[in-house]
Parts: C-alpha cells; structure tokens; sequence
C-alpha cells in the first residue's frame, strides 16, 4: 500500500433516511495509524456518517477504504474488508455470554488463533474475563460496552469506527475506556474514527477532528486546534 | 511487532501478531459441574436409556408403541421448527407442510401404484423402495424446498412471516390435491402391511430388540419405534453441536440484533435461509417417520394446519432454543392430545351432544394457557431456573 492512499476517504457523501437528507456532501479522511474525532451536535448526522460507511445504509458519493469503493458493499463484507463498527447503543447479543460474543466477533476469520485473541482481550479488560461466561445482556452498561469494543477488536480490523463508547458509562470508566483506546493505537497502530460527545477525551487521543453540523462539516483540524478553538471548546468543552 | 508492558494485543491483520501472548491463568469460573448434578444425570440417562430402549417397545401394545413414535416424530418436527423459530427468531405456522412433504415423498417412493402428475406426464418416484432409502432423498428435497421458501422469507418478519408460512399450511392439501393420484385417484397414498415390514436384516439383532415369536407385521411398530428412536437421536445430536457450533452464535445472533450480526461479518440472507431449509428438512423427516405409523401419507386442511400448531405449541411449551425442549414438548402434547381423545370417547357413550365434541380442544387451549402463566420459558427453561435456585441455595447455606 503506498503511503500516500489514506486508509479511508470519504468524499461528497450524502445519506439520508428515505426521502429524509441527513447528509450533505461531507468529506474526511482517516490515515493509517490515526484516530479521527467527529464532534457535533444531537442529530448532526454523526451516527448517520458512521451507518453511511459501514453500509447499513444507502449513501451517494465517494467511500474509500484502502482505496477500493465501499459504496453500496453490504455491512458483513465491510466487515469483512477489515472495517469494525460498534453501534451507538453497543448492539451486545443479550443471550449469548460473554465468550461467545467474542468469539462472534471473530465470525470472518479463519485461522486458529481466535482462542488466544480472546484470551488477550481478556487481559485488556479483566472484567470481561471475570465474566467470561456470563450472559452478556445481564452485564452493567459499561462492562457492555467493553465488551462491544473487544468484540469489534476480535475481527482483528484495521479500522474501528466507534460510536459515543462513553454512552451511559462513569466519568472514571469513560476516562479508564479512553486510556486503553489511546494505548490500543499507540501500540498497534489501529486507526479509529471515534464519535463521541466528551470531546475533552475524545480529542486528548486523537490526531484530527471534524466538527458535524446540520449534515456539514462545519470546522476541520488537529487536535490540538479543536481543543483551543474558541467555538468548539463552547459548545462541546463546556468552558 | 514487539510488545511491552501489560496490554499488546495485535490488532492489525497480520496473523504473526498473534503468537506469544502469556495466557494469564483462567479466574475462577462459576463453579464446575457438581457432584449432584453428575450423578442425578447419570441415573436419570440409564433410567431413560432403558426405558426408551427396551421397556417400551418390549412391553408395550402396538397401538400405544405407535404412540411414542408418534411422539418421536412430532418432537422432531417442533425441534426443526426450534431451529428456525427458537434460534433463528423466524416464526412458521407451516411447518406442516414440510412435515407433509416428507410423508409424501416416503410414501409415493414407497408405493408401486400411487404417481405424481406433473406437466403432462406421470412421476412414480420410484416402486418399493425400502424406507430409510426414502430418508436422504427427502432430506434433500425438504432442504432445497425449504431454501427455496426462505429466500421469499426474507423480505418479511415477525407476524407477516408468521402469515406467509400459514399460507403454506394452506396451500399445500390443495397442491397434493392437484397433483398426487393416490389410492383410487385420491391424494392419499396407501401402503400395504408389506411395504412397512422391517427389512430382512432387522432379524439379525439380539431377540431382545428383534422379537422372533412376531411375524413380520406384528414387528411393524416395534422397528418403527426404532427408526424413529435412532433417527431422533442422531438428529438431537446434531441440534447439540449446532447449538455450540459458529453457525449456531450466528443464528442467535441474527435473531436477537441484526445490525449487530452484520456488523461482525455475518451474511443475513445466508444465515436465514440455511436455518429455514434445515428446518424444513428436520420436519419432512418427521414426515417420512409418520408413514410407518398412519401407513399413509395424506393431507388434508385441518391436519395440515393442526400439525404446524402442534409443532409450535411442542416447542414453546418444552422450551425454545434449548436442544431437548421440543422434544419434551412433542411427548406431552402427543400424550395430552390423547388422553383427552380419551376422555373424549368415555363422554361419548353418556352423551354424544355438541358439547362433548368441543371439549377436546378447550381443555387443550385452557391447558396451554395456565402452563404458559406458569413456564413463560418452556419446561426446559422453567427447570433450569428452579435447579439453579435449588443449587444456589445449597451453596449459600447462610442468607
Ligand atoms: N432510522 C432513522 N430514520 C429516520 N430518521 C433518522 C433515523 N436515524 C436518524 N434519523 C435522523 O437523522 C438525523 C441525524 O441522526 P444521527 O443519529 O446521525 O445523529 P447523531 O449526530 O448521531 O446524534 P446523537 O448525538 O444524538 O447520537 C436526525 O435528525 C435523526 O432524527
Ligand atoms: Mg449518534
């Protein structure tokens, strides 16, 4: 892969539910080994980008993953082309237990290193360990979420999309989430675009943002940028 | 790639990543399987083994072995329809006619006389054929039959689907109708004692299975009785590794989050018609086994539709998406439905007014009413709640 393809790019798309626009013509890009912050919002559309370029719904435009068109491919070949997605709301399967949505996560691969893979997430987040066969849909809000994340992680992607993971979770597990996150790219190299609504965190790991409004990209930058960016900091750092 | 510290799982594609990870001691699961529950397995497997084995056929009167395989078959009917409905989340009231499907392929492979009138011409499906070589040859048809129903069935779900498969149960007396010429122009297809005598190698078993002292037609149900053991059997087996299996989590996970399923890699489409063809299969085996004891394959509307609500009532009162629920389920309403017949035919002799003639089903469905009030999770699901109260509480003796 030459270095200057961007793993994905997203030019002009536009989404929408029926006759319902949400999207109009937005453009990003996420680069091998970066985490991409979409801020915005309630209803700006960020879900929407995220269900847009995993396929779960139509869209117009240009989506590029390691420059192949994703356009119209169906959410389980995405997957299979190495996108993880982690829905808003987590999407844990409720009667399987824990192991077993792990193991679901590995669904697209063929190789026999699935059970190890389990075992490492396992020491990532040791909770998930503790509770291995417990059924998942009895587990807290947040240890759902973990497992969510893991199980999207067990795919081995090379690309998460992660949709607000902080949703319903503690301040400290929020923080304690988004450290091993940050570790979890620093040492791999995943790339990750992460929407999420505690834009302080969200940007202390990330490498770029984007700023969703009304189904526009309304501001674009580094991290950096963003967290000082007066308007930004008002309406999304609460200061 | 190296890794430092407590967490470096590879996550990138490369499969050398993955190697090398200390396995970090198991934490202590729940506890493991306990003495008790070891035992009272053990005991109750070697009661049920003798007494489904041996008792049964060996002790019993034909007419009430041909019961127990009655029994067998609808349960095998409701454990295919457990795959499609308890795991899968797809609900089919027309499970009937898959169920009826394989009767008729039996039969008309079976039977010299009776033909199929398709196109202008007459298909014998074959003269005399020996029963369990009808079996592969049904299960083949069933699954493509009951692929080619599950790629319409996608487009609809919940109570539409439920409407569409009725349609089935409907549609499917008619269809034999029209196109079966069984005895005497019918679409009922007849077979002789002879068709149904065990086969000549059946004698070769110790007499403890094979009674010598029965002529070849007094053996009928006992080899019936078998078949049907063995086939159930196996079948329950393949539920067992199904159910673990990884298109086992897929079917569970289609039913239960379909956003969630194609989010891990899984094909709905695929996922859904496997089970809806797999399950067909399951019910038009039932199908043939129903043969050896009716000695007939016939189809008529109120049967049809009768059927494909017994298969469910068997599988949401033994318990849905666990492997022995249905089963559990097949045996009681099959013993219900006869024992109310029962009562039924006492009441007649006293009085054969209209009212006796709807007692039947109101007990039945008054029945069917309380015990859902009180197991909303099948027998299956309501026993395992109460065995772990049972197990809990001995563990825990100070709360
Ligand atoms: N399934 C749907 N059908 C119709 N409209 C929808 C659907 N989902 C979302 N919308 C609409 O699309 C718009 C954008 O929704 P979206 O979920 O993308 O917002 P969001 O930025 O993720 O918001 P939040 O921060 O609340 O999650 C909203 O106006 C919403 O009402
Ligand atoms: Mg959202």
């Amino acid at each position: 892969m030459s270095a200057d393809v961007p793993l994905l790019r997203v030019a002009e798309l536009s989404a929408g539910y029926g006759p319902v626009q949400v999207l109009h013509g937005i453009d990003f890009t996420v680069e091998p080994g970066e985490v991409v912050v979409i801020l915005g919002a309630n209803g700006a559309g960020k879900t929407t980008t995220l269900r847009a370029v995993s396929g779960m719904i139509p869209a117009r435009g240009t989506v590029e993953f390691e420059g192949r068109s994703l356009l119209g491919t169906r959410p389980e070949k995405v997957a299979r082309a190495g996108i993880a997605h982690v829905p808003q709301g987590r999407g844990t399967l409720a009667e399987l237990t824990v192991e077993e949505n792990l193991r679901l996560g590995a669904f697209a691969r063929r190789d026999a290193q699935v059970a190890s893979d389990v075992e490492r997430w396992y020491e990532v987040f040791p909770r998930l360990g503790e509770r291995r066969d417990q059924q998942a849909g009895s587990m807290s809000g947040g240890e759902q979420q973990m497992l969510a994340i893991a199980r999207a992680l067990m795919s081995r992607p090379k690309l998460v999309l992660l949709d607000e993971p902080s949703l319903g979770l503690a301040p400290i597990v929020t923080q304690e989430l988004f450290r091993v996150l940050g570790e979890l790219n620093r040492e791999t190299g995943l790339s990750m675009l992460v929407v999420e609504q505690n834009a302080g965190l969200a940007l202390g790991i990330a490498t770029r943002g984007y700023v969703l409004e009304a189904g526009t990209i309304a501001v674009t930058g580094s991290a950096a940028d963003l967290a000082t960016n007066d308007d930004v900091r008002k309406a999304y750092l609460g200061i | 790639m190296s890794r430092t510290g407590e967490t470096a799982p590879g996550v990138t594609a490369r499969p050398a990543g993955a190697g090398g990870a200390a396995r970090v001691p198991r934490p202590a699961g729940p506890a493991g399987r306990n003495p008790a529950w070891l035992v009272t397995s053990l005991v109750l497997s070697v009661l049920g083994a003798y007494f489904f084995v041996y008792y049964v056929p060996q002790n019993y009167a034909p007419s009430r072995v041909d019961l127990f395989t009655e029994a067998l078959f609808v349960g095998l009917a409701a454990t295919g329809l457990n795959i499609l409905t308890g795991f899968n989340g797809q609900v089919s009231i027309g499970h009937g006619a898959f169920f009826g499907l394989g009767a008729y392929v039996t039969a008309l492979m079976m039977d010299d006389r009776a033909y199929v009138e398709f196109a202008g011409r007459e298909w014998g499906l074959g003269d005399g054929v020996p029963f369990l070589a009808t079996l592969p040859v049904v299960a083949v048809v069933c699954l493509v039959v009951g692929a080619l129903i599950g790629f319409p069935a996608l487009r609809v779900k919940g109570l539409y689907l439920a409407l569409v498969t009725l349609g089935l149960a409907v549609l499917f007396p008619d269809l034999t109708k029209r196109f079966v010429r069984g005895t005497g122009g019918t679409n009922l297809v007849g077979l002789r004692g002879a068709d149904l005598a065990p086969p000549d190698w059946y004698d070769w078993f110790p007499d403890v299975i094979a009674d010598p002292l029965d002529d070849y037609v007094g053996a009928r149900d006992q080899w019936a009785y078998y078949v049907a053991l063995v086939l159930v059997g196996l079948l329950l087996l393949a539920v067992h590794l199904i159910a673990r299996s990884r298109f086992g989590r897929a079917l569970i996970a289609v039913r239960d989050h379909e956003a969630a399923a194609e989010t891990v890699g899984i094909d709905l489409a695929r996922v859904k018609v496997s089970a809806f063809a797999l399950s067909a299969a399951y019910a038009g085996l039932a199908g043939s086994l129903s043969v050896l004891v009716a000695r007939q394959a016939n189809a008529g509307r109120v049967e049809t539709f009768q059927l494909s609500i017994e298969f469910l009532v068997a599988l949401v009162v033994g318990g849905t998406a666990t492997v022995f629920g249905p089963m559990i389920g097949g045996f009681l309403v099959v013993f219900f439905r006869d024992w109310i017949d029962q009562q039924q035919r006492l009441e007649d002799l006293f009085d054969s007014s209209a009212r006796a003639k709807l007692l039947s089903p109101a007990i039945f469905g008054i029945g069917l009413i309380v015990m859902m009030f009180f197991l909303p999770d099948g027998i299956v699901g309501g026993s395992r709640r109460a065995w772990r109260r049972v197990t809990r509480r001995r563990s825990h003796p100070i709360t």
